[in-house]
């Protein structure tokens, strides 16, 4: 119990923080870690506040359809609407603010996680734009599934989750100014054209219409498709294999 | 209401600007797989492309909602042969920093 | 003679009495009850002001002309407390009256309870169908649908409605907006979401103990530490905010949200009956699939933010093991899914109510056996034993949450019972005839459609209660198995999953489609056989069920044999 205030001693340089600590160093450095301890867990109850408030704001996207058509639960996008308009600002901002945090992200897990923001985002938009069926695929394979096999590659390559290497500033103000000349450019043109055809009140898509769709006119592409996955899982454990002789 | 209400041109804009960013993150990074993540938010950008436009224009339409299906299972087939593929360049160099893989570098 | 016992009490230096013992340490019987002369006491006590307050009146308007200060001081106290005395002593009194009688009936308390909160859940959607029911697009924009299609106001409502009180309108008047319908509605399902991890792990160390020939926690609550969750919750809220000074701090923070907001969101697509479900979504079981794949980055993330090597194996391990068990989960769901032919949960548990042997579990041997499938991938997917290696004690401390502490801890905890629940209740909704009793629906058409025909049509052939209660059963059964298998290594988990479950489960589908299909071609003499394969199987599932239930009851019979010298005769309940 004396070793309250040796915790000086136990900060080493970060690049060796991950390997070969021991849990004897380990338990002597957390007890001195948090300086906002008042003796009750402050930051645990705000937290939780906050974790609920977050709980139900993503839950409201849910409440954006306005109703499904007599009660089969096929999704129906109602036109206009102030809910409408807050979701998607909250839901857009929200994806935005996620993609600047994958840019300027040093950190790979920071950046993983940024993405995982930014696809549970675009997932609710889906829903926003009731394509349930593409939000649940969404958060099935991309959030769930591609995810989790980067955050795999980001753990199986790196020896320290602090080292860091980036570009210098060159190139960070070129790429900077190039990717805002082209979203400069896609703005103005997209903002220019006034779509013919759009809007209204548009039922969703029903999961046997989507179905019967890929089975009759896409079918070559479903087909081609699962080749495809077929080849990709042989050609990953290839790459992955174990040398023989390692 | 009318200026509340969201158009296609929202969602346009809104993936335009997850492509740029998408773009940004592949070119400033130089672990490999930041890079990949730059790649999943330019596909991402595509697929709510495909799908604001089979929402905005007309009834019945699904063929948009069908072309996001396949982005998505593309993305992830390419995803885990580019994991593999870090996993390999990491093997040979210690290191997924992309500028150290310049042994072919003229 | 009492009073000399208390004497020699207070000597015997044995050990020290102290008056909180009388609280935690029930069954001990040599205990004074302190608080026993309080009542006579306290009556005492009333009398002497009630004498007081006559001589003080007496006082005031003799002496002091009717001083108000007096009045206070020498009237108004001492009656104010003579009745506080008496109440006091009136509690005590009908307390210790009641609380034997309390202890009796715990468990019937219990059951009722959770009856109770199905028929306070049936009465709302009365009142949201009768609202809704008044609803009349509005005069002048016939966009918003208001009561009687009057302004919003109250007056309107208490004038169209003149036997309503103006305080009850108020109350009512809100209910009109569908967003207020929807809070309220999200307000049961956050109720439920808490509720549902503070009992199952409550009932978890009971049903643990018992198996382990002890009796698990027994004196928060006096019956049965039913109130120790809470305990426990009090006293993880008041721990230290540990963060190890090199972890990831915004990560370790936001791992556990990641890892209980999906388990809360599969709620919203998760229906209780036929029309009790907060959104009836036509994906519901990807929905649900899709959210609670999402678990497995708020794991990875707890582990990686721990900057603790063991974190980073539990985490790996797990994630691994989830990931994987993904797959036959989901191939054993598509496996009902191809005989109903819908994603939407309500629809798949409404083509289930033609009775016990209408239940897609028993429909073809293929999805008798993907049911078996999918409650073993369910375990392996909530990490509960026999794959509860992410959380191996012996081995790696605490897996993933091992530098998780307080009410952080806790979460991922909620997270795992709130998982439990969720696939116990996809498992009831896909295989066991989701929220229909073993009599079928057809029974009650007749029965007309008054209060009284609703609520016991809903209690004896479809409601919400009966979808509780299987998901209750599943916890039971997942609950006992973890106490009773022993853990399987990390390359036994995945050979299960890859070798075993993965093919067994492609089998099964494609089984199970040539069935279907042959159903729908071959009409007449396929009719009879898939009849009498589905008596065949639902015999068996009645076989099960009643050796479950005979077991149980053996167990029940032998109970304080089973547990041995630590039954005492002044346990409380028994």
């Amino acid at each position: 119990m004396g070793s309250w205030r040796m915790s000086k001693r136990a900060s080493k340089s970060t690049s060796d923080v991950r390997q070969g600590v021991n849990l004897t160093e380990i338990a002597q450095t957390e007890t001195c870690g948090s300086d906002s301890n008042f003796g009750f867990a402050i930051d645990g109850n705000a937290r939780t506040i906050a974790g609920l408030c977050f709980l139900l704001i993503t839950v409201t996207p849910a409440l954006a359809q306005s109703g499904s058509a007599e009660g089969t639960g096929v999704p129906v996008a109602a036109p206009g609407g102030w809910l409408e308009a807050v979701l998607f600002y909250f839901l857009g901002g929200g994806a935005i603010l996620s993609g600047l945090g994958v840019c300027v992200s040093r950190n790979i897990v920071r950046m993983a996680t940024w993405l995982f923001v930014a696809l549970g985002m675009v997932a609710m938009l889906y829903f926003l734009l009731a394509a349930t069926f593409l939000g649940a695929i969404q958060l099935i394979v991309y959030a769930g599934g591609t995810l989790v096999l980067l955050v795999f590659g980001v753990m199986l390559t790196s020896k320290s989750p602090w080292v860091r290497f980036e570009c210098g500033a060159l190139e960070l103000i070129s790429a900077g100014a190039v990717c805002g000349l082209l979203l400069g450019c896609l703005v103005a043109v997209l903002t220019a054209i006034t779509w013919q055809g759009a809007g209204g009140a548009v039922p969703g898509a029903s999961v046997a219409d989507i179905g019967r769709r890929l089975f009759t006119q896409y079918l070559v592409p479903f087909e081609v498709a699962g080749v495809l996955l077929f080849v990709v899982m042989v050609g990953a454990a290839h790459l992955s294999r174990q040398q023989v002789g390692d | 209401m009318n200026d509340m209400t969201i158009g296609l041109t929202h969602y346009l804009v809104l993936s335009a600007a997850l492509f740029c960013m998408g773009l940004f993150t592949m070119t400033t990074k130089r672990n490999a797989i930041g890079i990949l993540i730059g790649v999943e938010l330019v596909l991402n950008s595509a697929a709510l492309n495909f799908v604001a436009f089979d929402r905005y224009m007309g009834p019945g339409r699904i063929d948009g909602l069908i072309g996001a299906i396949f982005v998505i299972v593309l993305a992830a087939a390419e995803a885990a042969i580019a994991v593999g593929i870090c996993i390999n360049l990491y093997k040979n160099l210690a290191t997924v920093d992309v500028d150290r893989a310049a042994s072919l570098k003229g | 003679m009492i009073l000399f016992t208390k004497i020699v009490e207070k000597r015997s230096g044995d050990h020290r009495r102290d008056r909180l013992s009388q609280f935690t340490v029930p069954w001990n019987v040599g205990v004074e009850r302190r608080n026993y002369r309080f009542p006579s006491k306290a009556i005492g006590a009333a009398i002497f002001l009630s004498v007081i307050a006559a001589v003080g009146n007496w006082i005031t308007n003799q002496w002091l002309g009717g001083n108000p200060i007096g009045t206070l001081l020498l009237v108004v106290g001492p009656v104010l407390t003579a009745v506080g005395a008496l109440v006091a002593a009136a509690c005590v009194a009908g307390w210790r009256v009641l609380e034997p009688l309390l202890l009796r009936s715990a468990g019937m308390i219990l059951l009722s309870a959770v009856v109770g909160t199905c028929v306070l859940v049936w009465l709302h959607s009365l009142l949201f169908g009768w609202v809704t029911g008044s609803l009349v697009p509005h005069a002048d924009n016939p966009a918003i649908s208001t009561w009687f299609g009057f302004p919003l106001t109250i007056g309107e409502i208490t004038a169209e409605l003149t036997w309503m009180p103006g305080w009850l309108a108020l109350l009512i008047w809100p209910l009109q907006f569908p967003i207020v319908r929807d809070f309220v509605g999200l307000g049961a399902l956050m109720g439920m979401f808490n509720i549902i991890p503070i009992y199952t792990i409550w009932w978890e160390r009971k049903v643990a103990g018992r198996i382990q020939s002890r009796l698990g926690p027994m004196r928060v609550g006096k019956w049965h530490g039913w109130a120790q969750s809470f305990a426990d919750g009090i006293k993880l809220l008041l721990k230290e905010d540990l963060i190890p000074e090199q972890a990831d701090g915004p990560l370790f923070r936001l791992a556990p949200y990641l890892n209980v907001i999906p388990t809360a969101l599969a709620f919203v697509a998760l229906p209780f009956g036929a029309s009790y479900v907060f959104r009836e979504l036509d994906v519901g079981l990807l929905f649900i699939l899709g959210v609670l794949g999402i678990e497995v980055v708020g794991v990875i993330l707890a582990g990686w933010a721990s900057n603790n090597k063991w974190s980073v194996y539990g985490a790996m391990r797990e994630a691994c093991q989830m990931v994987s068990y993904e797959i036959p989960m989901g191939m054993a769901l598509v496996i009902p899914v191809v005989a109903v032919g819908s994603l939407n949960l309500v629809q798949i548990g409404e083509a289930q109510s033609g009775g016990w042997f209408n239940w897609l579990a028993f429909r073809n041997p293929f999805m008798f056996a993907a049911f078996l499938c999918y409650f073993i991938a369910s375990l392996a997917s909530c990490k509960r034993a026999p794959f509860d290696l992410p959380e191996a004690e012996s081995e790696l401390v605490a897996g993933f949450h091992t530098e998780y502490s307080g009410i952080r801890w806790s979460f991922f905890f909620f997270a795992e019972y709130v998982a439990m629940f969720v696939v116990s209740g996809l498992a009831a909704i896909m295989f066991l005839g989701a929220w229909h009793s073993p009599f079928p629906s057809a029974w009650g058409y007749s029965w007309g459609d008054g209060i009284v025909a609703q609520g016991l049509r809903g209690l004896l052939f479809s409601g919400p209660i009966w979808f509780v209660l299987k998901c209750v059963f599943f916890l039971y059964v997942q609950l006992w198995l973890r106490w009773t298998l022993p853990r399987i290594r990390i390359d036994q988990v995945l050979y299960g999953c890859v070798q075993v479950l993965l093919p067994l489960t492609m089998i099964l589908l494609l089984g199970n489609t040539m069935w279907v299909w042959a159903s729908e071609s071959w009409v007449g003499g396929w009719a009879t056989f898939t009849s009498v394969i589905s008596v065949v199987l639902g015999s068996i599932g009645i076989v099960f069920v009643l050796g479950f239930v005979a077991i149980a009851a053996y167990g029940f019979y032998h109970r304080r044999r089973m547990v041995g010298n630590l039954v005492q005769d002044v346990a409380p309940g028994w």
